[in-house]
């Protein structure tokens, strides 16, 4: 069940567009460090806000969103990276919140069918396409094309003494 | 061999299939907590007075549970879902015997009140989460949600959304039993 979940989520990322919109959140958060502030406008983007499941955390109005940023804030102010942040929400509310799950555990399948499904196909038409030579230089024995290549040059040298003349 | 390559095509469509009809049938709003068999977060927070003029109790701590099989309920008088899940938290506390924690989740503490006295007050420890903190390490994404924790203090079953008459029949009271079971 919870591959499935993963599965449909994969098919989710295809969907969503990200609304390039201006922060809808209605606080005024201010940053005395412009780093800060631009990491925290940043990882908004990169949660899911879980109450209206296809806004991040920057574009919900949802309460819940409202908390998250504070917390966010909060962590950002108090020092700790991406890492720190993400294992928080993780912990609460699963790899979901992540809009780019990471890669481990229940998640592999999610990084991996793509590619594994890509070599799949990849395989099959070069097998196929093989397939279809292989009859071509069955029905030629090896000799053949070489005898015809003497006979072209056989006749055309045989017209060039004609022109000669 | 070359049967097997030819049917290869239809196994994996059949297989996408499969995961896709399953997917329809899943509630994409309910999402697997990643608390569950996991130790329950510990929590202090200050008690919701039954009525007005009780204030003054000690702040709740969640290890005054520990070593029971206890409930905790996540609700809010703004909550729609909540009424219609009420009742079904009378008949649990009046069918089990099971520490049932209300926790009031981002409520003004007279609208709870007035909540509970119009509809009954089926909780053993009533809790004023007014900020949502605890919510926040629980977990909590929707109200109403429902927790069960073993004696232990491992989260061993979340319900997302009203409690019905099934979750509670064949979900929660059947896990509280087989929880207090085990803690014999």
């Amino acid at each position: 069940m919870r591959l499935t979940l993963l599965l449909l989520i994969a098919l989710l990322f295809q969907t969503v567009t990200l609304v390039q919109s201006a922060n809808s959140a209605d606080e005024i958060v201010s940053f005395d460090d412009p780093v800060q502030r631009e990491m925290y406008y940043a990882l908004l983007k990169e949660y899911r806000c879980l109450k209206c499941q296809n806004q991040n955390l920057s574009d919900s109005n949802a309460s819940l969103a409202g908390d998250l940023r504070r917390e966010i804030r909060d962590q950002i102010l108090a020092g700790k990276n991406q890492t720190d942040i993400d294992d928080y929400l993780v912990a609460r509310y699963g790899e979901f919140v992540l809009y780019r799950p990471r890669f481990g555990g229940k998640t592999a399948v999610l990084w991996i069918a793509p590619f594994a499904l890509l070599v799949l196909a990849l395989g099959a038409m070069v097998m196929i396409i093989r397939r279809h030579r292989r009859p071509q230089s069955d029905d030629t024995p090896g000799g053949e094309p070489v005898a015809a290549v003497q006979h072209i040059d056989e006749r055309l040298e045989k017209a060039r003494r004609l022109l000669k003349d | 061999m070359n049967l097997l390559l030819k049917l290869l095509p239809l196994a994996l469509f059949v297989a996408l299939a499969g995961f896709l009809a399953k997917g329809l049938t899943l509630d994409p709003a309910e999402l697997p907590s990643p608390l569950i068999d996991k130790p329950a977060p510990a929590f202090s927070v200050a008690r919701l007075p039954r009525t007005p003029e009780h204030s003054g109790a000690q702040d709740f701590n969640s290890n005054e549970l520990a070593g029971q099989v206890w409930v905790l309920n996540v609700w809010a008088s703004w909550c729609g879902p909540c009424v219609q899940e009420h009742p079904y938290l009378v008949r649990l506390a009046q069918q089990r015997s099971v520490p049932l924690v209300g926790l009031n989740y981002k409520d003004q503490p007279a609208d709870a009140q007035q909540w509970l006295a119009r509809l009954g007050d089926p909780f053993t420890h009533l809790l004023d989460d007014r900020r949502g903190d605890v919510g926040l390490d629980w977990g909590v994404y929707g109200v109403p949600e429902t927790f069960v924790i073993d004696h232990e203090g491992r989260v061993r079953y979340k319900h997302v959304g009203p409690v019905d008459e099934a979750a509670l029949l064949e979900k929660l009271i059947p896990i509280i039993d087989e929880l207090q079971n085990e803690a014999g």
